[in-house]
C-alpha cells in the first residue's frame, strides 16, 4: 500500500502539470504517425535534464503510457498504425471510421485503453516481485516457441482464405530475413544500402497499412467527382460505456494477454495487440463480424496494448533489465539523475518509484477524459474529401518514415512496400498477416540460432528446445492452435468464389 | 536519376566546401549533428547526449550539437552512411565505437576503414568485465577457467554480439588461457546478454562495466573480474584478468569518442580538436556521467590516433585466425 502514501505527490501544482503537459503531449505525438512511443519518450528526455528525478519521470511515464492510446487515433481514422502495438487496431478500427462511427470507435478505443492500463499499472504495483521471476523464466527456447506461436495465428488474422494468410505470413519472414543478421553479421539480400540496416519495422507499418488505401482513394477520385461525404454519427460517450460493458469477453481477454505477454523482454508490446485479438475473435460467438468493424476487435486490441505498459517496466524496474526500446530510454532518463532501477530505486528512492508509477496510474485516466474529449472533433477527419484525404495521409507517410532515422532510405522502403501491398490487395491478401511474419521472424530465428548454440554446448537440441514443462506447455498450446484453426477452416469450409478472385 | 541527384549532391557539397575554405575562423555558425550508430537509449546514446549538452556555452562551441541516430547491423549502418554519405563539412559529426567498427572493417562487408574517419576527441572507456550469476558456483576467474579448461566448449557465455568489445575480450580469454568457450552473441546488445546471465540462460557473461556495475548494485551478479590493465574506480574490489592470472590487455576496452568523415576541412578539425576535450571536462559533464554509472576517459586527437592504430594492429593479429 506503499503507493497511496507517495499519491499526493502527483498532485503538488508543478507535478499535476507536468502530468497534463506530458498526457496532452504524448496524445498528440502517439496520434503523428511514424512517431513511436518509444521515440516519443526519447525525444522528452532532454527535457528532464533541467527537471528533478521524480519530476522527469513523471513527464516520461504520462508521456508513455498516452502515446501508446494515443496510435490509436491514427489507425483508426487514417489507418496508419503510429507504432506495431496498433496494427490490430486498424482492422476493426478503421472499418468503423469508414462507416461514419469513427466517433464511437475513438471512445471505445479510449475506454479499453484506460481499462487496461489501469490493470497493467496495478500488477506492476502489487506483484512486482512475483511477475519479475515469470519474466525471466523465458530463455531463448521459450521464446523460440512463443513465437511459433504468433506464427500459427498468422493463417487466421484478417484473411479470407487460410492460404492467402499464410502467403503473405510468409513474405512478412522473408522480408524480416533482409540487411545484416544481427546475430552472425552475414548480409542477407541487400541490394541497396538503405536496406543495409533491414527493413525498419515502422516504416514498412506505414506502407503496408496507408499506401495501398492512398492508391485506391486516387483511384478511386478519377471515377467520381462529386466528394463522398460520409455523415458522421454523433455518438454518446454513454452509449460507448455500455458498448464496453457488454464487450466484457473482448474486454477480459485483451487486458489478460496483454498483461502477459507484455511481461516477456524483447516481444511484448509489438504482438500484444495482434495475439489479444486474435484470441478473443476465435472465442466470440460473433467471429464472422470480425474485421467488418466491429467494435469487439477494437477492445480487444487496445485494452491489449495499454496492459502491457505496466508489466513491460517490472523488468526495468526490479531487474534493471529493459525489456523493451522504451524501457531502455527509460532507463536511460533514470540514469541520468543517477537513480539505478533494481533494489536501490525502492530502497532509496522510494518517492521517485512510486510518484512515477502513480503518475503512469493517474495518467491512464487523464488520457482517457482528454481522448474522450476530441473523440468527437477528431472523428470528423472522416469528412475531408477522399482527394484531400489522400494527399495529406501521403505526406504523413513520407513524414512518418522519414523521421524514423531521418533516412530516406526508409521512405523507399515505404513506398516500395506500399505499392506492392496494393496489388497483393487486389489478390485478397492482407497486411496484418504480413507484418505479423516481419515481426515474428528475427524473434523465433535469433532466438533459434541462440539457443542451438547453448544447446550444442551443453545437452544437445532435443533435451533443450523440448524438454523443461514450459516448453511443453508452450509446444501444447503451438499444437492446439494448429488444431483448432484447421478445425474452423474444415467446419467452414468455403470455396474461392468467382467475386473473391476477381476482387 | 540516381546519378543526376549524386551529381547535383557532390555540386552542392564542392559549393558549400568552397564557402567554408574562406573562413573556418567563424565555425560553427549553425547547430551541429552528430551520428550516434546505435538506437536511443542504449549506452552509447545515452553518453553522446550528456557529453554534448554543453555544446551550446559560449566556452565551448557556441553551438548546440543535435543526437541523430542510425541504428542497425551492430553499427554498420551508422558508420556506412558516415563514410560514404554524410558531408564532410564539419557539421556532421560520428560517435565511435572503439574495438566495433575496426573489428567490422577488418572481417569487411562494410564500406569503411580506420582511414574513412578523422577522430576529434575521447570521452569515455568502458571495459569489458566477467560476469556470473548472483547465485553461480564460480567465484573467482580462476574457477571459471578452470571449468573451461576441463569442459572444452561447455562454458556458455554470453556478449552483445559478434566482434564488438565483448567478443573480443572473450577471444583474449580463449588465447591467453589455452581454453574453448562458447560465446553466445545475443540480439539487443549487451541488455539481452545480461538478462541471459541474470536468469541463467548461460553460465558466464562478458558486458559492459557500466551495465555490470548497475546489476551488482541490484544484486543480480557477481563480477570476477575487468579485462583493462589497472582497476577501475567504480569496482576497486574487482581484480584485472592479468591479475587473476589470465593475460588479458585492454584490446577490448569500448572506447567512445567523437570523429568527422575524411574530407572534412582541417581548420575545422583543428578547432574541434582543441575545443572538444575541454567541453568534456565540463564538470557539469563530468557529474552527470559519473551519476549514471559511466567511466570517462577523456583523451585528444592525437592521442586517439595513436590508439586506433594500436587497436587496428592488435585485433588484425587476434582475428586472423578466424
Amino acid at each position: 500500500m506503499e503507493f497511496l502514501f507517495y499519491m499526493g505527490d502527483v498532485f503538488t501544482p508543478i507535478n499535476f502539470g507536468l502530468l497534463l503537459l506530458g498526457t496532452i503531449g504524448g496524445l498528440i505525438l502517439g496520434a503523428t504517425p511514424g512517431l513511436s512511443p518509444t521515440m516519443a519518450v526519447a525525444l522528452l528526455i532532454p527535457f528532464t535534464f533541467q527537471l528533478e528525478a521524480a519530476q522527469g519521470l513523471i513527464l516520461l511515464g504520462a508521456a508513455y503510457t498516452s502515446t501508446v492510446a494515443g496510435g490509436a487515433v491514427s489507425a483508426i481514422l487514417l489507418k496508419i498504425p503510429g507504432a506495431p502495438a496498433n496494427i490490430a487496431t486498424t482492422l476493426d478500427g478503421h472499418t468503423m471510421a469508414q462507416k461514419g462511427q469513427g466517433a464511437k470507435a475513438l471512445q471505445i478505443s479510449f475506454l479499453a485503453s484506460a481499462v487496461g492500463g489501469v490493470f497493467g499499472v496495478l500488477l506492476l504495483i502489487f506483484l512486482t516481485p512475483v511477475l519479475a521471476q515469470w519474466a525471466l523464466a523465458f530463455g531463448p527456447s521459450h521464446l523460440f516457441w512463443l513465437a511459433i506461436l504468433g506464427v500459427t495465428v498468422i493463417g487466421s488474422l484478417d484473411s479470407k482464405s487460410v492460404v492467402k494468410g499464410l502467403l503473405s505470413g510468409c513474405i512478412g519472414l522473408w522480408l524480416a530475413t533482409i540487411g545484416f543478421d544481427d546475430i552472425m553479421g552475414a548480409q542477407r539480400f541487400i541490394f541497396h544500402p538503405a536496406l543495409g540496416g533491414g527493413i525498419n519495422i515502422i516504416a514498412a507499418l506505414i506502407g503496408l497499412f496507408a499506401i495501398p488505401q492512398v492508391i485506391t482513394m486516387f483511384a478511386k477520385g478519377r471515377h467520381n467527382d462529386g466528394a463522398e461525404v460520409i455523415k458522421v454519427q454523433k455518438h454518446p460517450i454513454s452509449g460507448a460505456f455500455r458498448e464496453l460493458m457488454r464487450s466484457k469477453r473482448a474486454l477480459g481477454i485483451g487486458t489478460a494477454t496483454g498483461s502477459i505477454i507484455g511481461l516477456i523482454p524483447g516481444v511484448g508490446g509489438q504482438i500484444a495487440g495482434l495475439v489479444a485479438y486474435d484470441q478473443s475473435k476465435k472465442f466470440s460467438p460473433d467471429r464472422e463480424k470480425f474485421g467488418t468493424g466491429h467494435s469487439e476487435g477494437v477492445i480487444a486490441a487496445e485494452s491489449a496494448n495499454n496492459a502491457m505498459v505496466g508489466p513491460s517496466l517490472v523488468p526495468l524496474l526490479t531487474l534493471s533489465i529493459p525489456g523493451s526500446p522504451t524501457a531502455a530510454v527509460l532507463l536511460g532518463g533514470l540514469l541520468i539523475h543517477g537513480i539505478f532501477p533494481g533494489s536501490d530505486l525502492f530502497d532509496n528512492h522510494p518517492d521517485v518509484a512510486w510518484t512515477f508509477i502513480n503518475s503512469m496510474l493517474i495518467g491512464q485516466i487523464l488520457m482517457c477524459i482528454f481522448g474522450l474529449y476530441v473523440a468527437g472533433l477528431a472523428a470528423r477527419v472522416a469528412q475531408v474529401p477522399q482527394s484531400v484525404m489522400a494527399a495529406v495521409v501521403l505526406g504523413l507517410a513520407v513524414f512518418g518514415s522519414y523521421s524514423v532515422q531521418s533516412s530516406m532510405g526508409d521512405v523507399y522502403v515505404m513506398a516500395s512496400l506500399g505499392v506492392m501491398m496494393y496489388f497483393l490487395e487486389r489478390f485478397g491478401f492482407s497486411a496484418a498477416p504480413l507484418v505479423l511474419g516481419l515481426i515474428l521472424g528475427p524473434i523465433a530465428e535469433a532466438n533459434f540460432i541462440q539457443g542451438s548454440m547453448i544447446a550444442n554446448a551443453t545437452d544437445g537440441m532435443a533435451p533443450y528446445f523440448l524438454g523443461g514443462r514450459l516448453n511443453i506447455l508452450l509446444i501444447g498450446v503451438v499444437v492446439a492452435s494448429i488444431l483448432y484453426s484447421g478445425y474452423m477452416e474444415l467446419r467452414t469450409r468455403r470455396y474461392t468464389s468467382k467475386e473473391e478472385i476477381i476482387a | 536519376m540516381k546519378s543526376l541527384l549524386a551529381g547535383a549532391a557532390i555540386a552542392l557539397a564542392g559549393m558549400t566546401g568552397a564557402v567554408m575554405a574562406d573562413g573556418h575562423a567563424n565555425y560553427p555558425e549553425r547547430p551541429i549533428m552528430m551520428m550516434v550508430s546505435y538506437g536511443a537509449g542504449g549506452a552509447t546514446d545515452f553518453q553522446a547526449r550528456i557529453v554534448t549538452m554543453t555544446a551550446g556555452n559560449e566556452d565551448a562551441l557556441g553551438m548546440p550539437i543535435a543526437i541523430i541516430n542510425k541504428p542497425g547491423a551492430g553499427g554498420r549502418v551508422g558508420w556506412n552512411w558516415l563514410a560514404g554519405q554524410a558531408e564532410a563539412d564539419g557539421y556532421t559529426l560520428g560517435a565511435y565505437n572503439i574495438p566495433h567498427f575496426i573489428a567490422q572493417s577488418i572481417k569487411g562487408g562494410v564500406q569503411y576503414s580506420r582511414d574513412s574517419f578523422e577522430p576529434i576527441a575521447n570521452w569515455g572507456a568502458d571495459p569489458a568485465v566477467l560476469v556470473v550469476g548472483a547465485d553461480s558456483a564460480f567465484n573467482t576467474l580462476e574457477d571459471v577457467v578452470s571449468f573451461a579448461k576441463e569442459n572444452p566448449g561447455k562454458l556458455t557465455t554470453s556478449g552483445a554480439g559478434l566482434f564488438v568489445g565483448h567478443h573480443i575480450a572473450a577471444l583474449q580469454m580463449e588465447k591467453a588461457g589455452d581454453m574453448k568457450m562458447a560465446y553466445i552473441p545475443t540480439k539487443g546488445g549487451g541488455a539481452a546478454a545480461m538478462k541471459a546471465v541474470i536468469a541463467g540462460d548461460v553460465m558466464a557473461g562478458i558486458n559492459n562495466l557500466s551495465d555490470a556495475f548497475r546489476a551488482r548494485e541490484a544484486g543480480n551478479v557477481k563480477i570476477l573480474a575487468v579485462a583493462d590493465l589497472e582497476r577501475n574506480a567504480f569496482l576497486p574490489d574487482v581484480p584485472t584478468m592479468m591479475e587473476a592470472g589470465l593475460d588479458v590487455d585492454n584490446s577490448s576496452v569500448n572506447f567512445r569518442g567523437v570523429m568527422v568523415p575524411k574530407g572534412t576541412p582541417q581548420g575545422i578539425i583543428d578547432k574541434l580538436a582543441e575545443t572538444v576535450p575541454t567541453m568534456f571536462e565540463n564538470s557539469r559533464v563530468a557529474g552527470k556521467m559519473k551519476a549514471g554509472g559511466s567511466p570517462m576517459h577523456v583523451m585528444t586527437r592525437d592521442e586517439v590516433l595513436d590508439m586506433w592504430a594500436a587497436r587496428e594492429e592488435t585485433l588484425k593479429e587476434l582475428l586472423a585466425g578466424l
